[in-house]
């Protein structure tokens, strides 16, 4: 767990009060909605189709229990009953009162939660790998690194009006859970030859209208640069970057008329400027926010406790064993991942109920930590293994052990036009239908890894152009159509899924995906070739005579 | 459904009403003839070309202490003058998300 400082509890507080006073002022009519819509994205508030949305930040995605029970009272008090967590570590509540919202916010900030940097064009949160600190094998916890970058963005004026919104993440392991090849600022922390921690610093990814997969401009920065060297990033962005058309003021679109080389060069010119100035950062600041990570005090547990070997007999207890549960850095433990993608489910959407008890759940068996992953699924990191068949049969009673983690139910959706203003046509229940449609447990893990991701219009919040099979949908006299792509990826091999053809109406798309999971399965060279494999090998050609021969 | 929030001319096909958010709680709403706002379609104004929509936005936009957001939005009017949301898009804003929705109202 991370413990915020003094100056961070008051800079919460401050802002809490001062949005008081604006929302009174708006409400007596004295701040008109163009003054005050500033404000209020400010504090993570926005207008969606029902009601005002509120975007609740989650730092690099860790949560204590008693955090996470006051988002449940945020849902039951002052919502309907439940939350949805977004692929960026983020809370959104869905039908919050602009009268009540300053009371929520007070209740959040009590226990050190905000809604900074969730909306707006500044610098987002700062998100990370949901396994980070409990990885097997990774270089170091990058959340020390996402909290050095927070402090040193957060509020910063350079950082709160930039062209357009800036999203940075890290990892610190080879697999990359936190996809950082679309993110504006992709962070790979890595050690050079002398065994000094530093990044590989990548740029210019971003999904949206003009898809990009980040490029590397630079393999190794010394830790104490990072500042500097992501600050002459920034500097060069602020330069060049197009304020005057917003879909063009994404730094992925500035590295791609420069050039990377061109745009790395700028940098490093930038860079050479600024790094010994006040910006390098010295170890005893490092050193601090490292210290304010607290670990658990782990026991010495055996490596297959007796609880877990018996406990292997049972099916269905192993089913869920094989998808949810992963190996952790210390003996005796594991890292669970909760499916928040149950058969006909909103995905991502969690109840109060299921998030009191979690945190219970998570006091009781996960030092009372829990974490949030951008695949819109919940983690608890540090499980003893003894522990996993009783916390397996508490979270059934919940509905929360559905065995499918990376399988194909398990599906990052967008809120589409069910929620969002933007959108074109309705993701969420497509992700509800192929949930329905793959429910038996024996097909989906047949089917292995398949990552199906949707999104309700262009701006692609729910990554389709990454998921292996992306669905868009788009707007077409009226009605809903949808396009399907296939062999978008977003781990370390990140890369742009290939449209399979013309776009299919709403009561199609569950068929279709039948067919192209068909097709997979008659065409995959042995059971372990992966979907996303097959498509490597093969191209998009063999799914699309299936799927449109008889269309 | 292209987001009305990408409405730049004002150019209505037919019968239309003009609808918004109650500035302090986020209910949809529609403007309704006597200049107020109400949660129910039935009690909206009625326009029917493009200057009395304009006209109604302007009116409309003018009360943002009462909602926001307001933009002009199709319906249909049935034989017994029904009022009836023109598409999806406000269907759903109409009866809510079609998700067999967790909300409790
Ligand atoms: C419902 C209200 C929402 C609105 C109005 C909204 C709006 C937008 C817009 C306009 C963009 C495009 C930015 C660009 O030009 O690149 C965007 C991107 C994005 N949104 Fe949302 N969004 C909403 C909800 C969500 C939710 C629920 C999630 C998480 C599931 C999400 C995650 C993202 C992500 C990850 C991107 C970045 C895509 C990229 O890398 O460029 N958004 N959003
Ligand atoms: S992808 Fe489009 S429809 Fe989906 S949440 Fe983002 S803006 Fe809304």
């Amino acid at each position: 767990m991370y413990a915020y400082d003094e100056i961070d509890r008051t800079l919460v507080n401050e802002r809490v009060s001062e949005f008081r006073d604006q929302v009174k002022r708006r409400l007596s009519g004295e701040l008109t909605e163009d003054e005050f819509k500033i404000l209020r994205l400010q504090n993570g508030v926005y207008l969606q189709l029902h009601a005002y949305m509120f975007r609740v930040a989650i730092p690099y995605g860790t949560l204590s229990s008693e955090q996470l029970r006051r988002l449940a009272h945020i849902a039951r008090r002052y919502d309907r009953g439940y939350g949805h967590f977004t692929t960026r570590q983020n809370i959104q509540f869905n039908w919050i009162k602009l009268a009540e919202l300053p009371d929520a916010l007070a209740d959040l900030a009590e226990v050190g939660i905000h809604a900074m940097q969730t909306s707006g064009n500044n610098m987002r949160n700062v998100t990370s790998d949901q396994w980070a600190g409990v990885a097997p094998g990774e270089i170091e916890d990058p959340r020390i690194w996402s909290e050095l970058l927070r402090q040193h963005t957060t509020l910063h004026p350079e950082f709160s009006f930039l062209p357009r919104k800036f999203k940075i993440a890290i990892t610190a392991s080879d697999h990359d859970r936190a996809a950082i090849k679309i993110h504006d600022i992709g962070l790979r922390l890595v050690k050079n030859e002398k065994g000094e921690t530093g990044f590989e610093v990548l740029v210019g990814g971003g999904l949206g209208r003009t898809p990009f997969i980040a490029k590397t401009i630079k393999h190794f920065v010394h830790g104490r640069d990072i500042l500097s060297y992501v600050e002459a990033i920034l500097r060069v962005y602020n330069q060049y970057g197009r304020r005057d058309n917003i879909y063009k003021a994404r730094i992925k679109i500035l590295v791609h008329e420069l050039g990377i080389e061109k745009f790395s060069r700028e940098v490093e010119d930038e860079w050479q400027h600024i790094r010994n100035s006040s910006l390098q950062i010295d170890d005893s600041v490092i050193e601090d926010i490292r210290s304010r990570f607290t670990y658990p005090a782990y026991e010495k547990l055996p490596h297959m406790p007796d609880e877990l070997r018996q406990a292997a007999a049972d099916p269905e207890f192993e089913a869920w064993r094989k998808n949810s549960v992963a190996p952790h850095k210390v003996q005796g433990y594991s890292i669970v991942t909760i499916s928040l993608k149950p058969t006909g489910g909103p995905p991502g959407d969690a109840t109060a109920e299921q998030m009191d008890a979690l945190a219970d759940l998570a006091e009781k068996y996960s030092f009372g930590e829990i974490r949030v992953g951008h695949e819109q699924n919940l983690a608890l990191p540090h499980v003893a293994k003894r522990d996993l068949p009783a916390l397996w049969k508490a979270l059934d009673k919940l509905g929360l052990a559905t065995p499918n983690v990376n399988l194909i139910t398990d599906i990052i959706a967008c809120p589409g036009l069910d929620y969002c203003s933007l959108a074109n046509a309705r993701s969420i229940p497509i992700a509800q239908e192929l949930t329905r449609r793959f429910a038996n447990h024996e097909l989906a893990n047949l089917i292995g890894r398949l990552h199906i991701n949707i999104s309700g219009c262009i701006n692609a919040c729910g990554h389709h152009h990454v998921g292996h099979i992306g669905i868009l949908g788009v707007e077409k006299n009226g009605e809903e159509v949808y396009q399907i792509t296939i062999g978008g990826r977003a781990d370390e091999s990140a890369a742009l899924g290939t449209l399979i053809g013309p776009g299919v109406k709403f009561d199609e798309v569950a068929d279709v995906i039948e067919d192209v999971v068909e097709a997979y399965l008659a065409l995959r060279e042995r059971p372990e070739e992966l979907f996303i494999d097959t498509v490597k090998r093969l191209g998009v050609e063999p799914f699309k005579e299936r799927v449109y021969a008889t269309r | 459904m292209t987001s009305p929030l990408e409405q730049k001319k004002i150019k209505i096909a037919g019968p239309s009403v003009v609808t918004a958010n109650r500035t302090w709680d986020g209910i949809v709403v529609y403007r309704t003839a006597a200049k107020g706002w109400s949660v129910d379609l039935s009690d909206a104004a009625i326009v029917r070309n493009s200057d009395e929509a304009k006209a109604l936005l302007a009116e409309s936009v003018a009360d943002d202490v009462g909602a926001v957001g307001a933009y002009i939005a199709p319906v249909q009017v049935d034989e017994e003058g029904k009022i009836l949301p023109g598409n999806l898009r406000e269907q759903i804003r109409r009866t809510g998300v079609t998700i067999g929705s967790q909300a409790q109202v």
